[in-house]
């Protein structure tokens, strides 16, 4: 298991060195560099954009600025943004928390609401409210998060619920006491997070449902009913145990998109995170904040993937790596 | 409706006893079985609805995609009235519109201007396949204008927008798929059939694209595309730059199938035979994989067209003033205009019909093509 864990982790490298030169060459094949919206402005000089060009070695065939790009990794700096005139790694580190606060907030949420109703639903087959949840559900799967946010913010504004609409904090956040800031925080947080809930719910709660099903059908479990045990210990103890066990790799995917998942809510309902950040990089041709985040959410992705696959090893002993 | 003989059947030659199985190919059942499948029906008929509905956008809609009105901005939506001032019931009429407020765009009715709707009318001239003509399915004489689906803040008719729209949102998920669907069962099928150190690059290759997180990837990519490029140009780099992201998790898929099917005993058998290695192929390992493709293909149509969406949506994808369902939505960002003019969010209700019908169909095509599904 250890050495399994460690040649996974050594298999990051090469896969890291494939993502980034993948995402340079994308930059590159982009029509004009960084420094082309600067180079428009009249204030800037020809000197001073040449200087600019020199320093972050825009001047130099491609290969040579993505070898000069990777060393600079390698010492923590992923460069700097044009967009910002601050490193990467800095805009970054200050989007990262919000982005982070949301999604796993919504993650845990979800995972606590729809655990029990995929239960509920799959021990109460066919009953009604087995139907009318798995009705909502599949509305819930289909409607796009970006168009339930829209919607939200429609019968906010237009009904006077009175949840701030974008944003992260008040104007005035920085006068508040520590739980004022609290207060204030979670208002921001509430249409959003009810977005990224919603949508994760409905299919997690789908597929509890369903795995819980073909494990009720198994031998084992009318093996433990015909000993005489009571319903809640079979489904509690037996059932519901083996039924989770496959969504640990649903578990994974979502940690890995912790960063990256909720990038259109985080656009639409106007949250500060990592995906608004994308969207103005792309935007401005900001090629070392596009290439930062890439590479950012890949190594989540990839992270998670590693985490999801230790965990199935460690819970089910039927799984072996060598 | 199943069919039931219990006399024998004459067919070709052959007496075949039952309802016929001989001669049912598996494309048949899975028909037949699909038949049965009430939601994926209503599913299947809505997206014959919406695709017919988007082809003959120019027929369907009383305007073309460009048609502005400077005087009747975000207009509201046109009530259609069928009972007359007098109290009697004629056929349907809208009244004509004066704007009472220019700030806010608050349009009035006034009773004293009736306009009936006329049918097969003469509009503006529209393309459709080779014909060029000008018939539209529905229309009112000028200076009145007809908004089912009310007007965005360029006087364009949201209703006719969506059709001209359905074009490029609802197509861009079939192309897309079919692209990367053959890039990848092209792909798999090699890197499966070939094995060893092909198959090891091929694969990490796959991965590096599937393990960058897909949104950024595709912000990525649309941001190579020049602000110069013409309308049709732009539609085609943004199904390939969608395929392009599609194509790797399908890839990797396929090779799986492939390796196992080619283990199989009737792979054996048949080379055992003497058949060749593409008649392999080609006759007996990918004809198995197609039950699988078919029903992948309709539930993942729907992450295409909602990718689509959410790129134009944002501004990265189709670029105003050709219409896609996400771009039509992006007036709809700014909280002012979404909450005066809530009508702006009709083409977000409509992708979503259109993305339930899929998983609705979808999930009847997999019951159909599931041999362990009860029929």
């Amino acid at each position: 298991m250890f050495r399994y864990i460690v040649r996974r982790f050594l298999y990051i490298i090469p896969m890291l060195i494939g993502i980034s030169s993948l995402s340079f060459f994308i930059m590159q094949l982009a029509p004009g560099d960084a420094l082309t919206t600067m180079s428009l402005s009249p204030d800037i000089s020809d000197e001073v954009l040449n200087a600019m060009r020199a320093r972050f070695w825009l001047d130099q065939p491609p290969h040579m600025q993505y070898i000069k790009w990777v060393q600079q990794l390698l010492k923590g700096d992923m460069g700097h943004s044009f967009l910002w005139h601050a490193p990467v790694t800095w805009v970054i580190s200050q989007r990262i928390f919000n982005s982070l606060l949301l999604t796993s907030v919504s993650t845990v949420f979800a995972w606590i609401i729809a655990i029990p109703i995929g239960i509920h639903s799959a021990v109460n087959q066919y009953s009604w409210s087995d139907k009318l949840l798995t009705f909502v559900a599949f509305i819930g799967v289909a409607i796009p998060t970006w168009f339930f946010g829209l919607l939200l913010l429609y019968f906010t504004v237009s009904r006077g619920w009175g949840f701030p609409v974008g944003g992260m904090t008040s104007i005035d956040f920085v006068d508040f006491t520590f739980w004022e800031k609290v207060a204030d925080l979670g208002k921001h947080m509430f249409l959003p997070t009810l977005v990224l809930t919603t949508g994760s719910v409905a299919g997690l709660m789908r597929y509890m449902r369903s795995n819980l099903l073909d494990v009720l059908r198994q031998d084992f479990v009318t093996t433990a009913r015909a000993k005489g045990l009571s319903n809640r210990v079979v489904i509690y103890k037996h059932a519901v145990r083996n039924a989770i066990n496959p969504l640990i790799t649903i578990f994974g995917y979502q940690l890995g998109s912790l960063l990256s998942g909720a990038a259109l809510t985080e656009i639409v309902m106007n949250w500060p995170g990592i995906g608004s950040l994308m969207l103005n990089a792309v935007q401005g041709k900001d090629y070392y904040l596009v290439m930062g985040n890439l590479i950012i959410g890949s190594v989540m992705l990839i992270l998670g993937n590693l985490v999801s696959d230790i965990l199935l090893a460690v819970s089910d002993p039927r799984i072996r790596y060598e | 409706m199943a069919r039931t003989m219990t006399e024998p059947e004459k067919n070709g030659g052959d007496i075949v006893y039952g309802d016929g199985g001989a001669i049912r190919s598996p494309l048949r059942m899975a028909w037949r079985k699909l038949k049965r499948h009430k939601l994926a029906m209503v599913g299947m008929w809505v997206l014959i609805f919406l695709h017919l509905f988007a082809i003959f956008a120019g027929f369907f809609a009383p305007y073309s995609e460009l048609t502005t009105d400077r005087r009747r901005t975000n207009h509201s939506p046109t009530k259609v009235h069928f009972i007359s001032p007098e109290g009697k019931l004629t056929r349907p009429f809208i009244y004509g519109h004066t704007r009472t407020d220019t700030l806010r765009n608050i349009y009035e009715e006034d009773t004293s201007q009736v306009y009936p709707i006329r049918f097969f009318v003469r509009g503006d001239k529209y393309k459709i396949l080779w014909f060029e003509t000008d018939l539209r399915l529905f229309g009112v004489d000028s200076p009145a204008k007809i908004y089912l689906l009310g007007a965005d803040r360029y006087g364009r008719d949201i209703f006719s927008r969506l059709a001209y729209g359905g074009r490029r949102s609802l197509f861009i998920g079939i192309i897309g798929l079919v692209v990367s669907m053959s890039i990848g069962l092209v792909y798999g099928g090699i890197s499966g059939y070939f094995g060893g150190w092909v198959d090891n690059l091929m694969m990490r290759v796959a991965e590096v694209i599937i393990s960058i997180p897909s949104f950024y990837l595709l912000l990525a990519l649309s941001a190579v595309l020049p602000p110069s490029l013409g309308s049709t140009e732009r539609f085609i780099m943004i199904t390939f730059i969608l395929a392009f992201i599609g194509w790797a998790g399908l890839a990797r898929v396929i090779r799986g199938m492939v390796l196992s099917i080619r283990q199989q005993d009737f792979v054996t058998a048949a080379e055992a035979v003497g058949c060749s290695q593409p008649r392999v192929i080609i006759r007996h390992i990918l004809p198995n994989t197609m039950s699988y493709i078919i029903v992948n293909a309709t539930l993942s149509i729907p992450g295409f067209i909602l990718s689509e969406a959410g790129l134009s949506l944002i501004g990265v994808g189709i670029q105003h003033p050709d219409a896609s369902w996400g771009n039509m939505l992006s007036e709809a960002l700014n909280l002012t205009s979404l909450t005066r003019y809530p009508w702006l969010l009709v083409p977000g209700f409509v992708i979503f019909i259109t993305v339930l019908s899929y998983s609705f169909f979808g999930d009847g095509i997999r019951d159909a093509f599931d041999p362990r599904a009860q029929t």
